[in-house]
Order: C-alpha cells, then structure tokens, then sequence
C-alpha cells in the first residue's frame, strides 16, 4: 500500500483514538487537534521517504506529543502541564518499545462530548469531529447551519471545555445512567431522528448514517451490558437495512408498508433482532429499545406477509409514556389508526397542540393521509399543501403530491 | 432578526413559468412552499420577479451612466424570488431556504432600517 494510502485510512480509523488519548492526558481539544493534524502532515512528507513505521501509531502520537511540547514552551505553559508531559512522554516511548497499543479513550472522549455543561445542539457534531475526525463543513450541511458558524460554536466549545477544566472522568455509578442517556442521545442525532421511513429519507443526516452506526457500536464495546445501547443499535440497524428499499429504480419515495421486503438487507435486520434479543434479556424497558421493537415488528412483514399495527400501537402507547416527543406522537396516532381504526387516530393527532406542528413536516404528511381516507378533501389538500412546503426532498415531495393528486 | 431568503432559478425554471406542459408542477411547487411559509406566520415580504431577459440594468462607467438588457450578473441561475421572513436565527432561517422548491437559496441577514 502506497503511504497515502495508509494515512488517510489511519485518518479514518485511528484519528478518534488518537485524538482521545492525547486530549485524556492534554485537555486542551484544539491544541490537539492541532498537534495531530500536524503530524498527519508530518507523515504524509517523510512517510514517502522513509518508508511506513513499525508502528504508525505510536509515530503518529510521538509526533503530535513533540508539537503539543513545542506549543507549551511557546505559549510559556504553567510548570503544573509538565508532569503531564513527561508522563505523556514515558507513555509514548513505551508505546513505540512496546507490543502493546495506546488505551482507547473514545468513551471518555464521548461522555466528556455529552458533558452537561455543553449545549445539547453541540454535543452530537462535537462527538462527530472529534470521535470520528469529520470535519466541521461536512457537519455543517449535515445540520443545516452555516459552515463558518459550525466551526465558531465547535471552537467556543472546546474554549469552554479548556477554560472550566471539565472533566474527562468517567462518571461513578450513580451518575452513569443519566450520562449514558445523553451519549445515546447525540448518536442518534447524528443518525437523524424520525418517526417513518419518510422522515428518514427527508433527513440531511441520512448521510451521517453509517458514522452514526459506527458510534453505536464503538459504544457498545465499551457499554456491553447496557440494554439501551443495544437498542439504539437495533434501531438503526433496522432503518438501516430498507435504505435501499426506501425508492425505486426511478428514485421515487416508496412507503415502509409498500416496500419490496426482499429489497431489505436481511444481514442487517437480523443483527438488530440479536441485539434486541439482547437488551430484552436485562428486563429493563427504554425508549431505544421500544423504537427498535416497532420497527422489529415492521420487519416481521418479511416472514408474516402482514403488518400487526395492534402490536405497534401498543409499543407506542408505552413509548409516549416514557419519552413523548411529537415524533411518538405521531407515530402512535399513525399506528392507531391503521390498527383501530381512521376516526381515533385523528382524534390522537388532533390533541397534539397545533403550536408545536408548525413547522413539523411528519405532523402533516400523516394528516393528510388520514384526511384523505376519511373523505375531508378540504383538510386533506390543505395538510398534503404545507407536508409538501416544508419537505427538503425532492423526491419526498413528488410522494405527497402523487398521493394528494389521488383525493 | 430579519433575513432574506433569495431563490435562484435556472434557465430551465425560468421557462417551466411559460411552458403549458410544465407550468403547473412548477407553480405548484411555490404554492406549497408559500402555504407552509404563510401558515408558520414569519413572512414579512415575499414576491417573485419576472424572467431575467426581462431585466434591465443601469451601469455606470467612470461617471457615464449606461444602461444595458438582461440581468446583472449573467450567470446560469438568476434570482427568481425573494422572501423576507422574520425568525430568531440564521439555523432558523436556512432551515426555511432547504425547504424551497428550487436547487440554489442564499440567506442574508437584513440591515436595520435607516432611521
């Protein structure tokens, strides 16, 4: 392999790890940042002369140490960061003596992301940037915001972590729960939250999917006997796996009960079965785990031939108990409906106070639907009207004018 | 805070406006997205403008005014419309440019009035 080569597949493999280790030891995320980025160029001038190194991440660490030790004499670092140096120093040169790897940092590096101290808009493209190194343009778009803006709030926050020393502890016992929570909770924003395949399909984020998976299952290597995060996995596993499924040959938005079943991935369903098995044997309900499971029975179409909305209406009943967000909300009315019938899934969206579905595209695309079924055209076309303005897809729009056209 | 949502059109929008076989999917596209607008209640303004080939611009060189056909720059997409919604911020704001029916938005804040 040519040395680029084993560099930038370092960049993608390695970069969390490294960046994880040092910053354990260094706090300072953007000195580090820095430092690796150096190395990284450092590498890719003498890695063509001098051949690929035994061990290409240790020189990569030794190499960003040395920049960080440069730094600290420039920027006159107080006499408290030398024993950390040294320490890293020692660390480093065993690393390059020595068989063994560095220890991997990346969940302290994901609890500190999901710190309570940071905005919770924040946490999920920190954790991307500094967990997987994506850069912050590519997260930008991911969320929509201007690039120049992402990178600002990126550098605000690392000032902040700097600036108050938080911690990059891992939290005690009592704590971890609500800790895990949030960790979670920023992965699966980085995989786009939506209540139906539509909502996936619109998503921006659908491009961050398979980071997003990478990060469950980084977690779960750390995190193995937490049902939740096997849930997370399952859920997306399971979305995951109709991606291909989600528009035909034509590019067209296919819905989740119309879907060629056999155009599913059925490696990818029955990993999230097994991880579901898994979390279920905890006996310990959540609300990763209740997604996973509605969209588990979605699956079972493949076998069954048949959708049993009785059964999701019930996991969604359970779901907007624990956690109802508008996304539950609408997925139960949605589910209600098919399993009981039109008129009490409209009574159930209809409670959703209107001031909190402005904006709310799913909100209107499922009134539209049911209006449309119970004959109030009016309503309907009016619903289909604005799920079509505040859709973001293309081919998502051309779905809900297809099935306005049919009112 | 004020901003401006500007849409640029290609030429290929441009003639969907004229053309009988497209111009209704290429209205209604703006209908749905003005419905949602409207109904959010943050519009200020909005208004479409007319086909570039229409515009005429006043350039002056060195002092000496002239005034020429067509739009001003000429490039492939030209503006076709412009919205002034009034929203807390500009994650607000180009949250609103992605939902447009077109493939090019910019979004600008708006200066203050001059008092």
């Amino acid at each position: 392999m040519e040395a680029h080569q084993v560099i930038e597949l370092m960049a993608r493999n390695a970069y969390g790890r490294l960046l994880s280790y040092l910053a354990v030891n260094w706090r300072d995320l953007q000195a580090v940042e820095d430092a690796i980025g150096d190395a990284f160029l450092a590498a890719l001038e003498t890695w063509p002369k001098i051949g690929i190194p035994d061990k290409p991440e240790a020189w990569l660490v030794t190499a960003a140490r040395r920049r960080l030790i440069d730094r600290a004499r420039r920027t006159r670092v107080s006499e408290s960061a030398l024993p950390t140096l040294i320490a890293m120093s020692e660390d480093a040169q065993r690393l390059a003596s020595s068989s063994a790897g560095f220890p991997d940092e990346r969940l302290r590096m994901m609890f500190l992301c999901t710190h309570p101290a940071i905005d919770p808009a924040m946490r999920t493209p920190l954790m991307l940037q500094t967990v997987l190194g994506i850069d912050a343009a590519r997260i930008a778009s991911a969320f929509i915001i201007k690039p120049s803006t992402m990178s600002q709030r990126l550098t605000r926050v690392k000032a902040k972590i700097r600036a108050e020393r938080m911690t990059f502890e891992l939290p005690d016992d009592e704590e971890i729960a609500n800790r895990l929570d949030s960790v979670l909770e920023a992965i699966y924003a980085a995989y786009g939250s939506g209540w139906d395949e539509a909502a996936i399909a619109e998503s921006p984020r659908r491009r961050l999917a398979e980071e997003a998976i990478f990060l469950g299952r980084l977690l779960l290597q750390f995190a193995p006997r937490k049902p939740e995060v096997n849930g997370l996995l399952a859920l997306m596993l399971h979305c995951e796996a109709r991606r291909e499924a989600r528009h035909d040959g034509e590019g067209n938005f296919i819905l989740l009960s119309e879907q060629d079943c056999a155009r599913w991935e059925q490696g990818l369903i029955l990993e999230a079965e097994r991880h579901l098995h898994i979390a279920s044997q905890a006996g310990e309900i959540g609300r990763f785990q209740l997604m996973a499971a509605i969209q588990s029975v979605h699956a079972q179409r493949l076998s069954t031939g048949r959708t049993e909305w009785e059964a999701i209406a019930q996991l969604y009943e359970g779901l907007t108990r624990i956690s109802p967000t508008l996304g539950a909300l609408v997925g139960r009315a949605a589910a209600v409906a098919e399993a009981y019938g039109l008129e009490r899934g409209i009574a159930l969206l209809e409670a959703i106070p209107s001031e909190r579905v402005v904006s709310y595209q799913p909100y209107w695309a499922l009134a539209g639907h049911l209006y449309k079924r119970i004959q109030r055209k009016e309503d309907a076309h009016s619903a289909y009207s604005r799920a079509i303005g505040l859709s973001t897809d293309a081919s998502i729009r051309q779905f809900l004018n297809r099935q306005a056209s049919e009112i | 805070m004020s901003y401006t949502l500007m849409f640029y059109e290609s030429q290929e929008d441009f003639a969907a406006r004229m053309d009988p076989a497209r111009q209704q999917e290429y209205l209604a596209g703006w209908t749905h997205y003005v419905h949602a607008l409207r109904e959010s209640g943050i519009v200020v303004f909005g208004s479409g403008l007319h086909a570039p080939e229409s515009a005429a611009t006043m350039k002056r060189h060195g002092g000496e005014m002239v005034v020429q056909d067509g739009p001003f720059p000429e490039t492939k997409e030209q503006l076709g419309g412009i919205f002034v919604i009034d929203v807390p911020d500009l994650d607000t704001a180009l949250e609103w440019a992605a939902r447009g029916p077109v493939d090019t938005v910019e979004v600008r804040q708006n200066l203050p009035a001059l008092k």
